[in-house]
């Protein structure tokens, strides 16, 4: 029973942080179609910005300015950088954003350090909420899910009941009849650009405190981000989500259980006398979601609910 | 300097590439990026103080110590690269600890580059990678190693665990070589000295790539441990105990390498009588008016960090009184000197064994108190000897299987 319960605790905890990640991603390629190589990079941004916004005022202050500066950032990104590569097509869009990743994370090495930085639970958040099986449950982790729900309300009610989400919409399917009703097309990209890094930067706020922030936390989390975004279906909001939740689910169930091959194949005759009956799950589970991945693109290419031929 | 110079001027006059200099190189292969590139940053410091020191006292035997820094990245192929390039820019004498994986692909290319080149040879100072076959089946005349290997620490803890009488144990660790000798060496040890000790968990992570560790703690707690046993260091060390912390998981922590930079700050108070690790001494036991200065000198100059690394001390003061009894900084005849050899440290006598080039000497369990002179992290938290935690060089030493090879 208990382990049950926190295992649907932690994997719904740990799939909003994943899909808080990858959110902006999907979001960007969804608009923009451009495959955003640096995103984790804007995830460590965000966790580095709200660590110093911290030390300097509040974690309440941290947690909207980094957001909005990462967000500044990637749109001075978009404006300077990207929208000038965008004319020689897509490959050189990626290679931008990869070179862009060595870029944030020198700069981040020479401004923070290439140590972890102390960035801290707010104290007003750090105490236990509940006692579950003898466990606490802290209240951070619920102040997570708040803020990953409030984010995914949000981003739902502006992209199909705002007028500006209509337009932004529309500038994804139709972007030359979008430009000749008189909207700024450009711009419309460059301020998705901008929602999608300051996403990242949100993640990297809730994030950073949770785990560590170190130079190291934006190669950490690129390929999971890449795997949530592949598995829901490159551009797809709402496959990202199913994706990542299903990543967090299975891979903290997976730490959870003890099983080893032996038990789930000693019906082929394994046992724990062999190499392989002797692995475990839980050693499994940082491999789940490439295997996941691979899984599902070989049963159906396009993602879960991927709609979009790429 | 005025060797560099020297070489220069020499250079410049013949038209010459170089010229072999004076300085004695030591060439620091660990990784200075990544999730381990904090360890590595605090090991160098230690290295940058000790040689500076050396150094200003007169060298070695009148020629200087010079460090130069390779980054390893924490990738075997890395380390080879950089140890060829360390190779051709004159480096014999190489330091290399954080992680057995690269000091047992180290090894391999040492043996190999010493058995091909004679009169050339190179020898490698570990100072932290504590897998057992690194001194067992594995074990090389060109590696010393100046920490306690797995058994050893591990000795040390379990120890303590039968001392105190806990009942029940958990043993947690990283999926590769060092975390499966630390899983073996508790199991087997309690199994020896207290058959009526449980082991209620015993699990291993992929290494680097956990994130959140919660699942593990309440593992842990639903087994009803006592105590947990790991040997998870760097970035795995941290969230571990975080988690830990944050789940309200009270049980006390038995850990060989908590002392690195960032797990007292994760884990705040909740670290006061919970985390403990085993070392080769502390700032906060009684130490002489010559090892404060050294601490100080370290604190000052490196304000980010702790002076937790005292064997890269001990291990270059060695390795100069073997260069200065061997009359030379080649490899073989300072191996040779190194070979057995005894020293008096600050924490009591140690002895590199002659048979398998592992350092005996006294360990010392070490547990997070309040008000001590030395703190960590920048909290005000500090490491003292735990109550019953100090292990005789004797006692801490293991038999070793090693058959060592020398050259002629």
């Amino acid at each position: 029973m208990d382990v049950i319960v926190f295992a649907l605790l932690n994997g719904t905890i740990y799939g909003l942080l994943l899909f808080m990640m990858s959110s902006g991603l999907t979001l960007i390629f969804s608009m923009m179609g451009v495959l955003n190589f640096a995103h984790a990079s804007f995830y460590m941004l965000g966790a580095y910005l709200a660590y110093t916004v911290a030390e300097a005022s509040t974690f309440w202050a941290a947690l909207f300015l980094a957001p909005v500066l990462v967000g500044l950032l990637g749109m001075a990104v978009e404006r300077w950088g990207l929208r000038k590569v965008h004319a020689n097509g897509h490959v050189a869009e990626l290679l931008f954003t990869f070179g862009l990743v060595y870029v944030i994370d020198e700069l981040v090495k020479i401004v923070w350090g290439r140590t972890a930085v102390n960035y801290r639970v707010p104290e007003e958040l750090n105490f236990p909420l509940m006692t579950l099986f003898g466990a606490d449950f802290p209240a951070y982790r619920a102040f997570i899910l708040v803020v990953a729900a409030a984010m995914l309300g949000a981003l739902w009610f502006i992209l199909n009941r705002t007028r500006a989400g209509t337009v932004i919409r529309a500038a994804l399917v139709e972007p030359d009849m979008v430009g000749c009703l008189g909207h700024n097309v450009p711009a419309i990209f460059m301020s998705v650009f901008g929602i999608g890094c300051a996403l990242a930067g949100l993640a990297g706020v809730i994030g950073g405190n949770t785990f560590i922030t170190d130079p190291a936390m934006a190669a950490q989390m690129g390929p999971i981000v890449f795997v949530v975004v592949v598995l829901g279906g490159l551009g797809s909001l709402a496959g990202a989500f199913m994706a990542a939740m299903l990543i967090g689910y299975l891979q903290t169930a997976a730490i959870s259980i003890d099983w080893s091959m032996a038990d789930i194949f000693a019906a082929a005759g394994v046992t724990e006398a062999t190499e392989f009956g002797r692995i475990s799950v839980a050693s499994l589970s940082t491999a789940i979601p490439f295997l996941l991945l691979v899984l599902v693109l070989i049963a159906r290419p396009s993602g879960l609910m991927g709609a979009r031929e790429s | 300097m005025t060797c560099k110079a020297w070489t220069l001027a020499a250079g410049l006059a013949l038209g010459a590439a170089g010229h072999a200099c004076a300085d004695i190189k030591l060439g620091y292969l660990d990784t200075l990026s990544g999730p381990t590139g904090g360890v590595g940053e605090a090991t160098l410091t230690t290295f940058q103080l000790a040689v500076d020191r050396i150094n200003a006292a007169g060298g070695v035997a009148g020629e200087p110590f010079a460090l130069e820094v390779y980054d390893g990245k924490g990738k075997p192929d890395e380390v080879l690269v950089q140890f060829q390039k360390a190779i051709d820019d004159g480096v014999r004498h190489f330091l290399l600890a954080n992680g057995s994986s690269l000091v047992a692909a180290l090894v391999d290319a040492l043996n190999k580059y010493n058995a091909r080149n004679p009169g050339e040879e190179a020898l490698l100072i570990n100072y932290g990678a504590s897998a057992t076959e690194l001194t067992e089946e594995n074990c090389s005349f060109w590696h010393f190693r100046f920490t306690p290997h797995a058994g050893m620490a591990v000795n040390a803890l379990t120890d303590y665990v039968v001392k105190q009488g806990f009942g029940k144990v958990y043993v947690i660790g990283q999926d590769y070589v060092w975390g499966r000798n630390v899983a073996d060496a508790a199991v087997s040890q309690l199994a020896e000295k207290a058959p009526g000790i449980e082991i209620v968990g015993n699990e291993l992570h992929p290494v680097n790539k956990v994130k959140d560790f919660t699942p593990y703690v309440q593992k842990i707690i639903s087994a009803g441990a006592d105590v947990v046993i790991t040997g998870n260091w760097g970035q795995d060390m941290t969230l571990l105990v975080k988690s830990a912390a944050d789940s309200g998981a009270t049980m006390p922590f038995l850990t060989v390498f908590g002392g690195s930079i960032g797990t007292v700050a994760a884990l705040g108070d909740a670290a006061v009588g919970q985390l403990y690790y085993v070392s080769e001494g502390n700032s906060n036991m009684e130490i002489s008016a010559e090892q404060k200065a050294l601490v100080d000198a370290y604190e000052a100059r490196f304000p980010d960090y702790d002076y937790t690394y005292h064997r890269n001390v001990l291990a270059l003061k060695m390795l100069k009184a073997a260069i200065e009894t061997a009359g030379s900084a080649d490899a073989i005849p300072v191996a040779k000197a190194l070979e057995g050899m005894t020293f008096d440290d600050e924490f009591g006598p140690v002895e590199m064994r002659a048979d398998d080039h592992q350092l005996l000497q006294n360990l010392y369990v070490n547990t997070v108190a309040k008000g001590l002179a030395y703190t960590a992290d920048k909290t005000d938290l500090g490491w003292t000897l735990a109550e019953g935690g100090a292990v005789s060089k004797d006692r801490a030493a293991l038999p070793t299987t090693c058959e060592m090879k020398r050259p002629e």
